[in-house]
């Protein structure tokens, strides 16, 4: 029986999930254990702790609030990441148009003046927009998603410090806060920001975002887009010969998966709790860390959401680690590290199928010796 | 004291299952050292199972396996290769993007200091084959190359690990009527000298021709070996079936009605070199006959397929189906207005291998409003219950029915069920494209019937063979296609394989006009 659960796809995954989990950590105490030994249990606790950091019950739910504002674009950039790849594409775009979303629904809540709705739609169109030219760079000219898909981050990247100087703070490199300039554009809280102590970040976004992960795993799972899709990204030869559209599908994809990293960007920054660095010259790891999440979450949609949601944990709780005893980077390294081996999902789960495969075969020649035994 | 054991390998007492079947059930094969010894059973009887279990792809719940008199393990492929065992699987194993002697080399690769020798190799490779008559081109990219000089390959490769015992799964379904005559001497030429070779097929006329000694297995279990001198091709084929199999085609005379499908001057460019695969071919195919397309293989019938299916575009001429013109129409029309296609290559397009059978059979059909409600939602009962009917008539064995991974059904099976769903689809036009490779004879019994039954209610039948039993046998018509043109048109009941040879030679051509 219990074989049977290990063997069990979905069990697989989460197993494997943990284990990488728990590997991150490990090697991330050694680091610390490295760079400064008496600080390091502290230090790798603080980071799991996270918000549980505070003491007063009231911070600790408003931080968490904090976390989950966060939460929301990373999810949706692990959708979008998550969506390609069914279809066999590699979105590592998804950076670049989480960024153009952002840009998008910043300039159109602080040039135009316009309310959060549209202000959304905008911003999933500018995704949109990417990604339907990595769309059609590979469908019509055969030309590397990942290739284009990097050189569009930093094109997205230059084009958005640009277009935002035009609204930030003179004395700043930062955008000016939406919640001052235009509070319409600011995303509804539907009341959830009670149940934070009062949080005013936590919207719309958290909900929104978790439906849509919902509704791309009942669209992967249940439509016949869906199957079209799979099938493309099983066997593009197959899909072809009966006739599927393919380089619509893949321009669709795209199109699809950077309209969700898009929506990201402006579940963001929507909320107001950050603002757009005018200065930023590096692509923000957001999109990078949707990889990592879809990995993690076993290339389900439903696992994602957790995923997501355990990426931004202990990024989040990277910020409480004591600067007195580890320079100010000691956090992104942590959490990096612990990213980085989410990545091994695919390799642990291999690991048990061979573990138990091994472990079988034990099982069965003890068995087959005990029958022997019993004959005589 | 021991004396030494007749047998290079036995296999005593496999047990091996999967989720739903047991693919071996407690089955005893005996390897003498130098025999040719034949594997025989229906599709999906466990041959190729048994066969991994001895190469070290699966591992046997019971049962042990001893080389020469000694039990040993094996546990991966690597264990297989130090006890000498090589295997040409059923689908090959080969990089694509590699040439022949990297493929050849690939895991055994000599080094001096941590660097290739590639002459080495080369030398080696080109030795061996010299002496056993395997022409290959050891520079030439796989994906370039006919499947029969990838199969070369593959001997190549087993021959250059200086293996000693050599396994054969189904190597002749891909070859020519030539090639298959050339690797019975290369197999005849190795067991000669001392290599014991297994053997799978489902062609009776080859066993008895090159095999020693024949196992026979049906549904996973053992049923007997017999020594092919003893035995006839009927014996045989009772043995595997559990019942007489009629080897000829019974069918009425054709009654041809409207003409279905025309073509008109068509050229199909080549991907490989720069003349035209196919060359001005014009003919017809009316409605209520079988017209079969013969040739060697390589002679430009996979670019006449791909350019009247829609996988690669006309370069000239027209294609007209009930009259209209479909020249340049999309792969998806084509089929919708009734054209079924039975692919030559299962694996790369028939089946997406990753999707359940039930999800394989829709491949055609998953757009329609029986499958799809109007909101795009894909009709999950229907879809079960369509799989379901289509296992049942047609026979598709597997281990869990409908939601068995297409990847984990026999060869024979998969393309059982793409058949299946093609012939469901109920075509004006079928284009099956050597619909009985890999199908044991009662299932080619049935897929012969099947295609003489869609003749008879009134469809177009084009048969693309390079089997010369089929090819005499089956169609009402033969088109004989030899450098991209066809050179004669043949009638079945008129003429001899000996005219239809001298025709696919390039010997004798006449002037065809459709
Ligand atoms: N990897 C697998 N997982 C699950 N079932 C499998 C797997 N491989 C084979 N089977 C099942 O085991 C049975 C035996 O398959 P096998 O491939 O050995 O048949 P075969 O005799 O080689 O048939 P064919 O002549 O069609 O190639 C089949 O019913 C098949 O569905
Ligand atoms: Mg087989």
């Amino acid at each position: 029986m219990k074989k049977n659960i290990l063997k069990n796809n979905a069990v697989q995954s989460l197993i494997a999930s943990l284990l990488c989990i728990v590997l991150g950590l490990l090697i991330g105490y050694i680091v610390l254990l490295f760079i400064n030994p008496t600080g390091a249990g502290d230090a790798i606790l603080a980071v799991i702790k996270n918000f549980f950091n505070y003491s007063r019950a009231n911070l600790q739910t408003k931080n968490f609030g904090n976390t989950l504002v966060k939460t929301a674009p990373l999810l949706m950039c692990a959708l979008s990441v998550l969506f390609a790849y069914k279809v066999g594409l590699f979105n590592i775009g998804a950076a670049g148009q989480y960024v153009i979303g952002a840009c998008a629904s910043i300039y159109a809540a602080l040039a135009w003046g316009w309310s959060w709705l549209p202000c959304l739609l905008f911003a999933v169109f500018a995704g949109a927009a990417l990604g339907a030219v990595v769309g059609f760079l590979k469908s019509y000219l055969n030309v590397n998603e990942v290739i284009s898909g990097i050189m569009l981050n930093w094109i997205g990247l230059y084009l958005t410090n640009m277009l935002l100087t035009t609204v930030k703070e003179a004395t700043s490199p930062y955008t000016f806060h939406i919640a001052d300039a235009n509070p319409s554009a600011i995303l509804p809280s539907l009341g959830l920001g009670k149940l934070f102590s009062g949080n005013g970040y936590v919207s719309l976004a958290i909900p929104l975002s978790i439906l849509l992960a919902v509704a791309i795993a009942v669209i992967l799972d249940r439509t016949k887009f869906g199957y079209e899709l799979k099938a493309t990204g099983n066997n593009k030869n197959a899909a072809k010969y009966c006739g599927m559209a393919e380089r619509r599908n893949i321009i669709l994809t795209l199109v699809i998966s950077g309209a969700l990293a898009g929506l990201g960007g402006a579940l963001l920054y929507l909320t107001d709790y950050e603002q757009w660095q005018c200065t930023t010259s590096s692509v923000p790891s957001m999109g990078f860390n949707g990889i990592a999440a879809t990995f993690l979450g076993g290339l389900n949609p439903i696992g994602t959401i957790f995923s997501s949601y355990f990426i931004q944990h202990i990024t989040s709780g990277g910020a409480y680690v004591d600067k007195t005893m580890y320079s100010s980077q000691i956090s992104d390294l942590i959490s990096a590290i612990i990213i980085y081996l989410c990545g091994f999902v695919l390799f642990i789960k291999y690991a048990i199928n061979a573990g138990i495969a091994r472990h079988e075969e034990r099982q069965s020649k003890r068995i087959a010796a005990a029958e022997k035994g019993g004959e005589k | 004291m021991r004396l030494e054991s007749p047998y290079a390998i036995e296999m005593l007492h496999i047990t091996k299952r999967f989720p739903g079947i047991i693919a071996n059930d407690d089955i005893t094969l005996q390897l003498k050292k130098g025999e040719i010894h034949a594997l025989l059973g229906e599709n999906g009887a466990g041959k190729s199972t048994l066969m991994s279990v001895l190469f070290g792809l699966y591992q046997a719940e019971e049962g042990t396996i001893k080389k020469d008199g000694k039990e040993v393990q094996i546990k991966d492929p690597n264990d297989a290769n130090d006890l000498g065992i090589g295997m040409v699987h059923q689908h090959f194993k080969l990089v694509e993007c590699f040439t022949v002697l990297d493929n050849i080399i690939l895991g055994v690769e000599p080094t001096r200091k941590g660097f290739l020798q590639k002459k080495e190799a080369r030398e080696k490779v080109l030795a061996l084959s010299e002496k056993y008559g395997l022409q290959v081109n050891p520079d030439a990219l796989i994906e370039d190359i006919s499947v029969g000089m990838q199969q070369r390959t593959e001997i190549l490769k087993m021959l250059y690990r200086d293996n000693e015992i050599l396994i054969f799964d189904e190597p002749t379904a891909v070859l020519t009527p030539q090639e298959i005559e050339e690797l019975m001497q290369i197999m005849k030429n190795l067991a000669a000298e001392g290599k014991s070779i297994l053997f799978i097929s489902h062609k009776l006329a080859e066993i008895m021709a090159v095999a020693d000694r024949c196992t026979v297995l049906r549904k996973g279990k053992y049923i007997g070996t017999v020594n092919t001198k003893d035995v006839t091709m009927e014996r045989l084929s009772a043995m595997m079936v559990g019942r007489n199999v009629n080897f000829h085609v019974e069918k009425k005379p054709s009654v041809p009605g409207d003409v279905i499908l025309e073509v008109k001057d068509l050229s199909v460019a080549s991907k490989v070199h720069k003349n035209d695969a196919v060359r001005n071919v014009s003919f017809k195919v009316r409605a209520g006959e079988i017209v079969c397309i013969a040739g060697i293989d390589g002679n430009g019938q996979t670019e006449l397929v791909y350019g009247l299916t829609g996988l690669e575009p006309a370069k000239t001429g027209q294609i007209f189906m009930n009259g209209n013109d479909i020249t340049h129409a999309s792969i998806r029309t084509r089929s919708v207005d009734g054209m079924s296609h039975i692919p030559e290559d299962r694996h790369k397009h028939g089946l997406v291998l990753d999707y359940p059978l039930e999800y394989n059979m829709i491949l055609q059909r998953y757009f329609e409003p029986e499958f799809t409600d109007k909101a795009g939602f894909l009709k999950r009962k229907p879809i079960r219950e369509y799989s379901d009917r289509l296992i049942e008539q047609y026979d598709v064995r597997s281990g869990q029915g409908s939601i068995t991974a297409a990847r984990a059904m026999s060869g024979g099976n998969q393309q059982k069920a793409i058949i299946a769903r093609e012939i469901d689809k109920n075509p004006d036009l079928l284009i099956a494209v050597q619909p009985t490779r890999g199908l044991d004879v009662g299932a080619i019994e049935f897929v012969h019937s099947q295609l003489v039954a869609q003749r008879d209610a009134g469809k177009a039948v084009l048969l693309v063979s390079l089997e010369l039993d089929e090819v005499m046998d089956v169609p009402d018509r033969i088109l004989v296609m030899y450098e991209g043109e066809i050179v004669g048109e043949l009638d079945p009941k008129k003429t001899t394989q000996e005219e239809l040879g001298l025709y696919m030679a390039g010997a004798k051509r006449d002037e065809v006009k459709a």
